[in-house]
């Protein structure tokens, strides 16, 4: 029952907050209390989750709709379960940079649990319907904070944000019910345990609209080119929390889908769609970190970058193109393990942003300057965000933008020569940024500024110790993906050098 | 005989130090700054100790490593030896690593111990808010940390991942004052310059790995350099020469060589013993170390070997012709040593490693040397600006010797240090000229030879200039001279004082001035000397010894002489005005002032110009009316499609009716193009 727990010890901590949390004091004991514990039980998950034996664990199977076979079907593999723990990771750190939030706190923590809960369900959920819920359900906290919390535009970016999310929803839920009544009769299930290694050649619907229909859905979410300009407005108008859940553990919910359908369920497909993905990748790169220069908004700023670096996912997943001793599943582990790097970096980049936001009152970048001199554990953070995003070695950044550079090159060379020059644009970008917000001569406006509290630099470490473990020892992290990672290339024909 | 566990504490003890200084110290002791001062200097002082220990095991080894075998970090993707991915990490000692560590920890704790008086000058500065020793020394044990894990490195993505860590210390340290806008701005620039070199090294890691058949049918691993260099002669050209070209551009990044050396000059905003250690003596040989680590990959492709020869001439001309004209006196250092680091690379382009790294090991000594005497200098006069110096003499004895000592060696004057291995560079690429005239390792050879013949008296010429300007004539006033615009905010209340630096600074200068003198005469001397046998340093890297050209020597000597009275005439003499030349030189004094606008093309034309106001412009632009404005466009039709039908639709339905329509649409498109 770990991962029913998982999923509703959240959910049920949303209600409780919602009944007994008059007092912001009150709904923030609750909440940091529940996150601790959702941690707590996310460690316990992962560590519990045997690499050794592989596969699925803590399965949960009941019958829930049985006339079209839908099943309550949680279960955890190797894929799933670091993306526990990073949403467990993530669920902490939005609590606490979310101290100071007086608006009716009772029903903000409420919907930021409610928020991870889905979340979570989306990460265990081996059944498709089920993730399709969880899916969907993540989509209800996400309008609510945005338009009510948010700032600047907050309901047109909150709807825009539906919107999105809404039509790529309904690209998956076509491909799914197409999916399964293009089944005998005898064989329909939403079950993906069961969907995994099926021959898909005679449906009776062509494979490749299913699998463009699940593809469309993630690349909202990811974003992909040319489906991301709901991600800056979301990222600028939404409270700093939700900014960190969204880029930490939201658009992991698009590459994981990448991974766990289109490359698990359908690897012909996604072996044909490699060449275009790998453009789409490149470009989302490049173009990205391009529009990342011109903005003058830190939350813009960072936003963009997210386009920029879950390009990287997309050209790592785009390596199962290879075949025979090209294809390797070193750019995949890439991919899986910069969907962590970037949820942990990106959220820690959010933030310091809030926290500069919060003292400033202003995130145009060319009004500030010096802050280092006021804030300098703010401007650690900063940096500690800002290097690992460049890809500095010792930063979990470094590991995963190497490991799919390395395993995507011999498949796509150009395509890997010219992203990875997007590690030298995020140089650029961070590096400028930094100089003109943290250095420079102290300005007299900021002078009273304070640096961060406990309970910032709390939210602070949960994120950075993360970075720094994930980069000196990728085999805490790596491990356990390629048990999830093998089963998915073994859709792939893998030969090797010795073969 | 060293063991493993030493050799790591090399790297380990400035690293354990930097996190003593950093992480416990520093919280507490903000003002005890001699605390960290200690820190640092104890841990450095032990890696010294351990590195002589190195040295003294490797030797007669006969430029063999000792065999450390690495160890398997962590591996991706299964089975290593079907091609999955695996990184090991591990020590190589062999004699370049050793010579490497003792002159990195060497000069690193000479200059720490300078740093003693001269940040102490500092520390009672009037700005005291932005004064944080901890910091300062932390910086420097972690950055002589990470130097030494990459000259220790037994795998190339390990000497990556120091090289990089190599890379940030440097710019933490270049904008340690963050508050001064030239220090952040010259941060950001030279650790974004010399990462478009580092773009070069990642695609060689990539091209190793997408070629890591041709190492598994060996048994070997794609990334560790004693698998590469001794399979090196045996792998296909593509590879060789694509994976040597690629880290030959890392070099050049980091070693500031032609195009990328404009980084180097302005990273003179950071504390000057940092410019000393970092930007003089052992960061920005990076790259002659990693080529001469490699040396057998770039020896399997001439090619390759003739682009980093010509790389090292065109440098060491075109930055000793910038260093003509500097008035700043650590700028003029800056263009001297990316000029002595092209001679490096010259001799690394024609063969003789060993005379690069001979070069690198002197250049370290007097180098460093200047540097802090430029500091020393900036200790009195508040400045750096040769115009409001002169005559420093009179009360700098010391600082002037020692100063006349490190010029003379680095203009290559008989006996000095930097005369023997600046002849070894010029007989190496004579030699090769001659052994294979005509081809194109002989043009190269012959080309690099003038040029470096070129640069041995223009360099002669600059640094008698810097000696006369700065210590001779008459006293110009100091910081007290300079007007107010010229000055950085700190420096507004600055004051001139006449006196001789502290002992602290005088002692680690002069230490370093012994060796300028004697480093060459007495580490590959020509004859037997006693307890040193002849050649010792070429025997020490099993290479050839270089023979003595008496016809070079004579002539470089000439054309150095000649550099020497012509400074002497203008500037001590005045025999020549300059103001009074004609019209072309003025012309030519601003093209080299300028730095041939190499910092034009890139900073205005290229980033301002056609990057920011040209394709990162049209990318926003592009985004927000054409992406996002279809977006747009697609929801009014919604909006108003479902006003138009409102009556049969309710709200949800018509997300749905757009998702259907654009779904269409979609799926359509996509089928005619796959069809």
């Amino acid at each position: 029952m770990l991962l029913s727990a998982l999923i509703f010890l959240p959910i049920a901590s949303a209600l409780l907050v919602l009944v007994l949390g008059e007092t912001q004091q009150r709904a923030r004991q609750i909440a940091l209390t529940a996150a601790i514990a959702e941690l707590a039980l996310a460690l316990v998950a992962f560590v519990g989750y045997d690499t050794g034996s592989g596969g699925y664990q803590f399965t949960e199977r009941f019958d829930w709709i049985s006339a079209f076979n839908i099943q309550y079907l949680l279960a955890m593999d190797g894929l799933s379960a670091p993306m526990v723990l990073l949403n467990g990771i993530l669920g902490l750190a939005a609590v606490l940079v979310s101290w100071n939030v007086k608006d009716r706190p009772n029903q903000y923590y409420m919907w930021l649990l409610l928020l991870q809960g889905a979340v979570m369900g989306v990460f265990v959920s081996l059944d498709l319907v089920l993730f399709f819920v969880f899916w969907e359900l993540e989509l209800v906290p996400m309008f609510f904070l945005i338009s009510s919390w948010g700032t600047g535009r907050r309901e047109y970016s909150a709807m825009k944000f539906l919107i999105f999310t809404f039509l790529g929803s309904a690209f998956m839920l076509a491909a799914m019910l197409t999916l399964y009544f293009s089944m005998p009769s005898g064989e329909r299930t939403f079950d993906i345990m069961a969907l995994v290694g099926r021959d898909m050649a005679n449906l009776l619907v062509p494979t490749w609209l299913i699998f463009a229909g699940f593809l469309i859905a993630f690349a909202v979410k990811l974003p992909m080119f040319p489906l991301h300009t709901w991600l800056p407005d979301a990222h600028t108008d939404a409270p700093t929390a939700v900014s960190v859940m969204l880029a930490g553990v939201l658009l992991k919910m698009g590459g994981y889908g990448l991974l766990r359908i289109n490359a698990g369920l359908f690897p012909e497909q996604m072996a044909d769609f490699a060449s275009p993905l790998s453009i789409i990748a490149v470009v989302s790169v490049l173009y990205g970190a391009f529009i990342v220069m011109r903005q003058t908004d830190l939350k813009r700023m960072v936003a963009y970058s997210s386009v920029s670096h879950m390009g990287f996912v997309t050209l790592g997943i785009a390596s199962v193109a290879g075949t025979g001793t090209s294809l390797s599943s070193v750019g995949m582990n890439g991919a899986a393990l910069q969907l962590f790097t970037h949820g942990t970096i990106t959220g820690l980049l959010f933030v310091v942003v809030g926290l500069i936001y919060e003292r400033t009152h202003t995130r145009h970048i060319p009004d500030m300057g010096g802050l280092a001199k006021q804030m300098p554990l703010i401007a650690l953070g900063f940096m500690v965000a800002g290097l690992a995003s460049l890809g500095l070695p010792t930063t979990s950044g470094f590991v995963a933008e190497l490991l799919i550079f390395l395993g995507t090159f011999q498949v796509f060379g150009l395509a890997t020569a010219l992203a990875a020059f997007g590690v030298v644009l995020a140089a650029g970008y961070i590096l400028w940024t930094a100089q003109r917000t943290l250095f420079g001569p102290s300005m007299a406006r900021w002078g009273s500024l304070t640096d961060a509290r406990p309970v910032d630099v709390a939210a602070m470490l949960v994120l950075i110790i993360p970075i720094f473990v994930v980069g000196l020892y990728p085999s805490v992290l790596t491990d356990v993906f390629a048990v999830g990672i093998d089963p998915i290339m073994a859709g792939f024909s893998l030969v090797g050098f010795g073969g | 005989m060293i063991n493993e566990a030493a050799v790591w504490a090399i790297v380990g003890l400035p690293l354990l130090g930097g996190f003593l200084i950093i992480a416990v110290l520093r919280p507490w002791t903000r003002s005890l700054w001699q605390a960290s001062a200690s820190v640092g200097i104890v841990a450095i002082g032990g890696a010294f100790a351990l590195s002589l220990w190195a040295l003294n095991s490797v030797r007669g080894h006969h430029g063999e490593s000792i065999g450390f075998s690495p160890h398997s970090w962590f591996t991706v993707g299964g089975d290593v030896t079907q091609g999955a991915f695996e990184l090991t990490i591990g020590v190589l000692l062999d004699p370049l690593s050793a010579m490497m560590a003792v002159v990195i920890t060497g000069v690193s704790l000479l200059v720490q111990v300078y740093s003693l008086g001269y940040m102490r000058k500092a520390a009672n500065a009037e700005d005291g808010a932005f004064v944080d020793y901890p910091r300062y020394f932390a910086y420097m044990s972690f950055f002589t940390a990470a130097m030494l894990g990459l000259v220790l490195a037994y795998n190339l993505i390990q000497a990556f991942l120091f090289w990089e860590l190599v890379g940030l210390f440097s710019y933490l340290l270049i904008g340690f004052w963050f508050h001064r806008p030239a220090a952040a701005a010259a941060a950001k620039k030279a650790f974004i310059v010399t990462r478009i070199g580092d773009f070069g090294f990642m695609l060689a890691l990539m091209w190793l790995f997408s070629h890591r058949g041709e190492f598994l049918v060996r048994g070997q691993n794609p990334f560790e350099i004693p698998d590469i260099n001794s399979a090196a002669p045996l792998l296909s050209a593509s590879l060789v020469t694509w994976a040597a070209l690629g880290l030959f551009a890392g070099a050049v990044g980091k070693s500031a060589q032609f195009p990328l050396n404009t980084w180097l000059p302005d990273a003179m905003e950071g504390p000057t013993p940092v410019s000393s250690l970092i930007h003089a003596a052992t960061m920005v040989a990076a790259g002659v170390f990693l080529v001469a680590r490699m040396f057998p990959l770039f020896e399997a492709s001439s090619w390759v070997l003739n682009v980093v020869a010509l790389t090292g001439g065109v440098t060491a001309v075109i930055a000793a012709t910038m260093a003509l004209v500097t008035n700043d006196i650590k700028r003029v250092l800056a263009f001297s040593t990316v000029s002595q680091l092209g001679y490096m690379f010259i001799a690394l382009g024609v063969g003789a490693p060993g005379v690069a790294l001979f070069h690198l090991l002197n250049h370290a000594f007097f180098k460093c040397l200047l540097f802090l005497s430029a500091g020393s200098v900036h200790h009195s006069v508040q400045t750096f600006d040769m115009r409001y110096m002169g005559g420093l003499r009179a009360w700098m004895p010391v600082t002037y010797g020692l100063t006349v000592i490190a010029g003379l060696s680095l203009a290559g004057v008989f006996p000095l240090a930097g005369f023997w291995s600046k002849d070894e560079v010029l007989a190496a690429a004579w030699s090769i000229s001659q052994l294979t005239p005509g081809t194109g390792a002989g043009v190269v050879g012959q080309a690099t030879f003038w040029l470096a013949l070129v640069a041995a008296g223009m360099t002669a010429f600059y640094v008698f200039r810097l000696i006369i300007l700065t210590f001779h004539g008459e006293f110009r006033g100091g910081i007290e001279a300079v007007p107010m615009a010229d000055r950085a905010a700190d420096e507004a209340h600055s004051h001139v004082h006449k006196g001789e630096s502290p002992l602290s600074m005088l002692v680690p200068m002069s230490v370093l001035g012994l060796m300028a003198i004697g480093s060459g005469a007495v580490l590959n001397s020509v004859i037997e000397l006693g307890p040193v046998p002849a050649h010792w340093f070429s025997h020490f890297f099993n290479e050839p010894s270089p023979e003595l050209v008496v016809w070079i020597a004579g002539l470089s000597m000439t054309l150095v002489l000649g550099g020497i009275t012509l400074a002497v005439a203008i500037y001590g003499m005045k025999w020549f005005d300059l103001a009074r030349m004609p019209k072309q030189w003025h012309m030519l004094n601003r093209v080299l002032d300028q730095r041939y606008y190499m910092d034009y093309f890139y900073e205005t034309l290229v980033v301002r110009r056609a990057l920011f106001k040209g394709v990162f412009l049209a990318s926003d632009w592009i985004d927000r009316k054409v992406v996002d404005g279809t977006v747009d466009l697609v929801g009014w039709a919604g909006r108003n499609t479902g006003k138009f039908v409102g009556q049969l639709q309710s709200g949800q339905v018509q997300a749905y009716g757009i998702a259907v329509s654009v779904g269409v649409i979609t799926l359509l498109w996509t089928y005619l193009v796959r069809s």
